[in-house]
């Protein structure tokens, strides 16, 4: 299996990263070689076992349905490189 | 040619939980923008989100209400896109194994029941909310609904009309209401409904390519977004042309459906599991103990209300039409058991000041004992029937009992014999010569004398006491 020049451009553009020619280049053969490790693993016989969801084998972690204090939509904004009567801000958007 | 519609429903259902799916923020509708966030909602890194208990709990409810299978191990699952209301860059939802499956709903339209499979119901949680600027390039985010817990509820394409689609709709919400998960309430948005829908030629097995309609907030939205989308559908196919497989959003305004811009590479949402969540294991005892803290359902309700209390089927539609008016019923019912008598008051009277003060029966300002003690005197005697639908009228408006009005306003009717022979005596002096007929053997004379006694008492004497009183004076 090997990843297409057009595979990495899609996924780039998912993730909303604009990459040169040459990191191109670069992610293509570093993704490759990641695919060759799990082509490996592939040659293993896995029928009858569970998909591993979580290397930790805990279930069932609650919370039980009770508030507690928010941040101050100061707080809450603080991080926002735009912000206006209290909201985000953001390029329109529709 | 004949088409027929194959119409499939999604529907979010908002549960009224305190507090957010993954954080202890609340959860309380209508607060000020950003007042209800914490790191863990507005995803800020390194952040762990937990659990919420009761959300499992309300999901298992609704599944178990629609006779689903609940699977015993549940992961959830990142689902990824950009887009401002999503602070991560992704959506906790499930995905490969949803809460439940292969469940079922039966609805009833035009007297004919009708069963609509259900194909899954999954936990997620909702996104924050958009406004946009009118005069500037700028949108508006608000993060308070972030992270409020949803239950996806996906039906198979068994719906055939817009009006089968408008009574599952509508059954959803009765559902949610009696099982206390949520409001329902479509023009608020804690029920939100997506609707595939494809047509085929009668009789065919083949489903033909189907569009999907989003922003539908009503009802009759539903239903008028629906009866348009058949309409252009059917147009199109009568005209050899294709039906494009696309979003499209409902102009409530102009009465449209219109094609969603963009979104080009559409669906491709990444899923894997989220690792800061462990799975959630749902053992028999669990669901032993949640199917017992289930309410009665409102089927259910309705068949056993038939049978312990022999109503009509119109009747019991308004009486299991949710839980607090059957709870009011049977209040009512148990202080006063004549079942007929109050579901036709429940019915007729209440239903109708209930629609006028534009208010639902949990807040009906007459109690179920307050209709009781109202039935009682009318039974008893002391009031008539005419007079208790004015009365019920005052006890809604003023709170008062039927007792205090009756008391404040001299309603009761005239039983005093001594009050009476003094008003007896009166009419016998004023009318000398209808009493010497009624001796002289013309005692059809009664009726009039009688007549002039309720005249009189302005129609409160109480007839047969009248009646009883006169003929004893007439025959000394």
């Amino acid at each position: 299996m090997k990843i297409t020049v057009s595979e990495i451009e899609h996924v780039a553009d998912l993730a909303r990263l604009s990459l040169e020619r040459d990191e191109i280049k670069d992610l293509s053969r570093q993704l490759n070689n990641i695919l060759g490790y799990i082509a490996k693993l592939e040659e293993l016989d896995t029928g009858g076992i569970r998909p591993t969801t979580h290397a930790l084998e805990l279930t069932n972690v609650f919370r039980e349905d009770r508030s507690m204090p928010s941040l101050s939509v100061d707080e809450a904004l603080s991080n926002a490189p735009e912000h206006e009567k209290g909201m985000f801000g953001v390029p329109k958007i529709i | 040619m004949d088409y027929e519609a194959v119409i499939g429903l999604e529907v979010h259902v908002q549960l009224q939980t305190a507090t957010k799916i993954f954080c202890p923020c609340p959860t309380t509708f209508g607060a000020l923008a950003n007042t209800h966030t914490c790191p863990v909602c507005i995803g800020m890194p390194g952040v762990l989100p937990v659990l919420n208990r009761k959300v499992v709990e309300f999901a298992i409810k609704m599944a178990l209400a629609v006779n689903c299978d609940i699977a015993p191990f549940n992961v959830f699952a990142r689902k990824h896109y950009f887009y401002p209301d999503l602070p991560k860059g992704y959506q906790i939802s499930q995905y490969e194994s949803p809460l439940a499956e292969h469940g079922w709903l039966d609805i009833e339209v035009d007297g004919r029941t009708r069963r609509i499979g259900i194909t899954r119901i999954h936990m997620e949680e909702d996104a924050g909310k958009l406004m946009h600027d009118e005069n500037r390039p700028v949108s508006y985010v608000d993060l308070n609904r972030t992270g409020v817990p949803l239950i996806e509820i996906v039906s198979e394409p068994d719906i055939r009309s817009p009006e089968e689609a408008v009574a599952y709709l509508k059954k959803l919400r009765q559902l949610v209401r009696y099982l206390g998960i949520s409001d329902g309430n479509m023009e608020e948005g804690s029920m939100r409904c997506d609707a595939n829908i494809s047509l085929r030629p009668s009789g065919q097995k083949g489903y033909g390519t189907r569009s999907e309609l989003k922003n539908i907030n009503s009802f009759r939205h539903v239903q008028r977004a629906l009866e348009y989308e058949i309409r252009r559908q059917t147009a199109l196919l009568l005209d050899g042309q294709d039906v494009v497989q696309e979003t499209r959003l409902w102009d409530a305004a102009r009465g449209v459906t219109f094609p969603m811009r963009g979104k080009e590479e559409a669906h491709d949402y990444r899923y894997f599991p989220d690792p800061d969540l462990v799975p959630v294991e749902i053992d028999s005892a669990w669901l032993t103990r949640i199917r017992e803290e289930l309410p009665e359902l409102p089927d259910a309700k309705r068949i056993r209300l038939k049978r312990q209390y022999g109503l009509s089927d119109y009747d019991l539609e308004i009486l299991t039409a949710s839980r607090s008016m059957a709870d009011y019923f049977e209040g009512c019912v148990a202080q006063f058991p004549h079942p007929k008598t109050v579901s036709n008051w429940i019915c007729v009277e209440l239903v109708r000041l209930l629609r006028q003060g534009d208010q639902e029966i949990d807040t009906c300002p007459v109690s179920p004992a307050g209709l009781a003690g109202l039935l009682e005197m009318i039974d008893n005697g002391t009031i008539s029937g005419k007079m208790a639908k004015d009365i019920l009228q005052q006890m809604y408006h003023t709170k008062k009992s039927a007792r205090e009005i009756v008391e404040e306003q001299g309603l009761a009717q005239m039983s005093d014999e001594s009050q009476l022979r003094i008003v007896i005596e009166r009419v016998m002096e004023g009318h000398p010569k209808e009493v010497e007929r009624y001796r002289a053997g013309k005692t059809k004379v009664l009726g009039f004398l009688v007549g002039q006694v309720m005249r009189e008492t302005r129609g409160q004497a109480n007839p047969k006491k009248v009646n009883e009183l006169l003929e004893k004076a007439l025959n000394p």
